[in-house]
């Protein structure tokens, strides 16, 4: 029985642009445009978990030996080669034998995207994509295509940016309730919230 | 012929003599009820202070009360985020008079490490605070330390609380 990443790559012909890794650490990089139909054939061929559905930011790639802006002296430890575009996407994906408690492949699939455009969910395939896809666009901005109205997971409703994105402030701080109840902390005093040692209290 | 001897025999024997303050000090020292808001892995160290181990009843302070309308004391335990910050808050504003707040660890006194995006940097962003505990985690030595200084302010306090 061949694999599912031989047999992808078989079907898919060009859109496999390239492939890496070997056994459990098999990476084949596929055209954005077909994902979605080598997710949906993914999962026809056994693959039926989605481990995890992340992204990669290149915004700061540096050629090999030129160092980093931050850290000049500093090289980078592989050659990397120039990236396409700045988000990469990567879902992992699993075939797990439950019955007998054994892995049989482990494949990710990569793509690069255009702009901050991502591919259709993957909701209908594997619904812990829901949470996945939530929380990739809550932490890199990254859209999928059929949820205009996707929400934040990890921070709340009024959070502005997306905080793994390469060019978001390390020491970037928003304001602090995420919700106000009514019962904000304005009402406050910064001397009624910190007193001082031996002061009068609020 | 101690002072005490005096009371006893010429006014009713049994009967000890105080000020209000310091009866009322007293007693709420001695019957702290917390409320454990417990986030992250200090937990651990806090069940481990609480239990018979360290033993924080002899302090009369191991009577954890899970709503706030009846607890004194709120105890948080572990990093506060963003998005826990309004139920903290609110946590907090539903407790009755008088309360204290004691920061367990070192995410609730600063944020720690946790220097980021999520965290809050301090719950004294949030609420008022009586006794920070620093520590990654506290060892239960240092707890006892905090509450015994919580102990302390509460009885100075007396009759009018905060």
């Amino acid at each position: 029985m061949s694999s599912v990443r031989e047999t992808l790559r078989a079907e898919l012909g060009a859109a496999v642009l390239s492939a890496r890794g070997e056994g459990l650490d098999s990476v084949l990089v596929l055209d954005a445009g077909a994902v979605p139909g080598a997710l949906a054939r993914a999962q026809a061929l056994g693959c039926n978990v989605l481990v995890d559905i992340t992204c990669v930011d290149h915004l700061r790639w540096v050629p090999a030996g030129r160092g980093t802006p931050s850290h000049p002296d500093r090289m980078p430890r592989w050659e990397l080669p120039k990236p396409p575009s700045r988000f990469k996407l990567v879902y992992r994906l699993m075939a797990l034998d439950a019955g007998q408690g054994a892995v049989r492949e482990r494949l990710a699939l990569e793509c690069w995207l255009e702009g901050d455009a991502g591919p259709a969910s993957a909701r209908s395939l594997w619904p812990n994509a829901d949470w996945l896809e939530r929380e990739v666009w809550d932490m890199f901005g990254v859209r999928f295509s059929d949820r205009p109205d996707i929400k934040r997971i990890l921070m709340y409703e009024e959070f502005v940016g997306h905080p793994l994105r390469k060019d978001y402030p390390i020491g970037k701080r928003q304001p602090l309730l995420g919700v106000d109840d009514g019962a904000a902390p304005a009402a406050l005093s910064d001397e009624e919230l910190r007193p001082s040692p031996g002061g009068k209290r609020p | 012929m101690r002072l005490m001897d005096v009371v006893d025999s010429e006014l009713l024997p049994g009967v000890i003599t105080t000020r209000i303050d310091d009866a009322v000090g007293w007693a709420r020292k001695y019957s702290i009820f917390t409320y454990p808001f417990v986030t992250a892995c200090c937990g651990m160290e806090f069940m481990s202070t609480a239990c018979s181990h360290y033993d924080l009843d002899r302090f009369g302070a191991a009577f954890p009360r899970f709503s706030p309308r009846q607890a004194d004391v709120l105890m948080v335990v572990g990093t506060i985020s963003h998005k826990m910050a309004p139920v903290l808050r609110r946590i907090y504003e539903q407790m009755a008079s008088p309360k204290w707040v004691v920061a367990f660890g070192v995410c609730t006194c600063t944020g720690g490490f946790y220097d980021n995006y999520a965290t809050v940097q301090g719950i004294d962003k949030i609420v008022p605070v009586d006794v920070y505990i620093p520590g990654c985690p506290p060892r239960p030595e240092a707890v006892l330390k905090g509450l015994m200084l919580l102990q302390e302010k509460i009885r100075k306090q007396g009759w009018k609380g905060q």
